[in-house]
């Protein structure tokens, strides 16, 4: 597979064609907006916080394939997590889309997330894998500033 | 270029154009390069435009063989360096038609020109209820500076419209000067659009009610023959690094009795004539403007950049520029959900265009795996984005070194990217 087809793999592609979670949340009680402005990718993420589990998430925004299809999968696999969890997946997250992931299989199970292992060899693109995580994360602590992957 | 002829058919590439690019690309040696394999097509001139040989050594040549400080030493290297200099400020004088050349002052580049104008003519004559006049498709670094001043000055900027095509509106434009419009600061050529403006109605708009005009030139004095008497403008700047000379250094030009007028920008050697602790009387026009050991290698090469042009003849680049500019125009409007944004009457060799369904980052990350170096996201142009209803655009800014088998590579590529994309 080259290097193009391993970044743009179907699954990306579809989560970009056709986001999950693709929504405003009028109920949600922690939110946060995310800016690239490199390229102009800008994500608003709504997050329903149960204690410390993530109840619901979804986002909005307007961005490349990559950043939107890691905003759609976000979604998807941090519904019923805990914030420890959460943490837990970026960190390994991080890992992949920087090519530092671990082989030796001890880092947190991925799932879905594994599709993103191409951008290790785009390095420009990780900040548009990464930018919904740092927004996630800024969500969560509860701050008001913008998070940006500068 | 700024060519009025239109008889160019866009489908048919000249055959035997007088133009000889083969001869003209081996003086540019990066042109050469393999990227991902696969021949450098380089389509990224707006933001920085490559250099060709004659400059690279006449950087080089400073630092090999007459390396020494400006306006200083009384010895041999010294001279010969200062000498060199200011050629090159003779050599900008003619580029760019002036009237004398203490009229062109160095500066890093066309950011650098703008703060400087805002930061000196800007901070004496603006006060507060007055007025900047900008356009809707300014740079970043026409917009920020004004910007800036406005909020401390109390002031006001109002930015006059464009149309759908990216051109200005003039009836508009005139509406928005005022007594209290102190300034107005536009750009020749939009670095998004490619849209050439009207800058000669424009000063004439504006001087009818004795409004000095700067005009930002980092992308027009690289397509258009720049006459700045003929022009009457009060400012024009220029970046060198977009003129195939070296990054870091660029032109300012002034009107001599605006810049006698104006206090000095930043404060240091070379630009006084007498320091005490009491009182420091400043140096003359253009040294009262040049604090500071200069950018001299990077002065020399801006030099060697703008003779290399002489030779070339900017004429003859810009109807060569103007046939690549119809023909790309031609191949990108074939492409099935390709929208190109800009499409003004009078325009330069910059096409930004959007692709249905496709963002921008996507389309520059599958034609640079073709070799195929374009620009993508918003310019520096934010405002004019939202304009447009578009978070980015894809840019392709062609030069005289361009052909046209690149921009076919350049169509393929984009095939290629609904390919891969969808």
């Amino acid at each position: 597979m080259s290097d193009l087809h391993a970044l743009y793999q179907e699954v990306i592609l579809d989560h970009c064609k056709r986001p999950h979670n693709f929504r405003p949340m009028p109920d949600s009680n922690r939110t946060a907006q995310g800016y690239n402005p490199l390229c102009g990718d800008k994500v608003t993420l709504f997050v329903k916080l149960d204690g410390d589990r993530i109840f619901d998430v979804s986002f909005q925004g307007s961005g490349c394939a990559i950043s939107t299809a890691s905003a759609s999968l976000l979604t998807e696999t941090v519904k019923g997590k805990t914030l420890a969890e959460v943490e837990s997946i970026f960190a390994g997250f991080h890992d992949l889309v920087t090519g530092k992931a671990k082989t030796d299989g001890k880092g947190p199970a991925l799932g879905k997330l594994a599709v993103f292992s191409g951008v290790s060899e785009f390095p420009v693109r990780v900040k548009c894998a990464t930018l919904v995580w740092h927004t996630l994360r800024s969500a969560l602590q509860g701050g008001e500033a913008v998070a940006t992957t500068e | 270029m700024a060519t009025t002829t239109r008889e160019v058919t866009p489908t048919t590439k000249p055959a035997g154009a007088a133009f000889d690019v083969a001869r003209i690309r081996r003086d540019f040696p990066i042109l050469k390069a393999k990227v991902h394999g696969k021949p450098l097509v380089y389509f990224d001139n707006a933001a920085t435009a490559q250099k060709p040989r004659q400059v690279i050594e006449a950087e080089q040549q400073f630092y090999l063989s007459l390396c020494s400080n400006v306006h200083r030493g009384v010895h041999w290297l010294s001279e010969n360096a200062t000498q060199a200099y200011e050629e090159a400020r003779a050599k900008a004088q003619h580029f760019l038609n002036a009237a004398e050349s203490r009229e062109i002052i160095f500066v890093r580049g066309t950011t650098e020109a703008i703060n400087l104008v805002a930061g000196t003519y800007g901070r004496k004559n603006v006060q507060a209820g007055d007025e900047v006049v900008i356009s809707a498709m300014e740079h970043h670094s026409n917009i920020v500076p004004w910007q800036m001043l406005c909020e401390e000055k109390g002031a006001k900027l109002r930015v006059a419209p464009i149309n759908d095509r990216g051109e200005l509106l003039l009836e508009e434009f005139e509406k928005l000067l005022g007594p209290r419009t102190k300034l107005v600061a536009v750009t020749h050529v939009s670095n998004v659009l490619g849209t050439i403006n009207p800058v000669r109605q424009i000063i004439e708009m504006a001087h009818r009610q004795s409004i000095p005009v700067l005009l930002d030139g980092a992308q027009a004095a690289v397509h258009v023959k720049v006459d700045v008497c003929a022009l009457d403008c009060d400012f024009y700047t220029v970046s060198g690094h977009k003129l195939y000379g070296p990054t870091g250094i660029g032109l300012l030009y002034g009107k001599a009795k605006l810049l006698e007028a104006m206090p000095p920008y930043h404060g240091g050697g070379d630009m006084i004539s007498s320091v005490s602790f009491e009182k420091t009387l400043y140096n003359v026009i253009p040294c009262k403007f040049e604090a500071g050991t200069p950018n001299i290698a990077g002065t020399l090469g801006l030099g060697a950049a703008i003779d290399y042009l002489d030779a070339l003849g900017l004429e003859n680049a810009a109807r060569y520029e103007h046939q690549l500019l119809m023909y790309a125009t031609d191949a990108l409007s074939r492409i099935p959900g390709l929208r190109i944004v800009g499409t003004a009457k009078e325009k330069a060799s910059v096409i930004s265009f959007v692709m249905d369904g496709l963002h921008p980052h996507d389309v520059g990350t599958v034609l640079d795996q073709e070799g195929i170096a374009v620009r993508t996201g918003h310019h520096c142009a934010q405002p004019l984005m939202d304009r447009f209803g578009v978070p980015a655009t894809t840019r392709a800014s062609l030069v005289f070194y361009n052909t046209f088998e690149e921009i076919d590579v350049l169509v393929k590529g984009l095939h290629k990217v609904r390919e891969i994309l969808g």
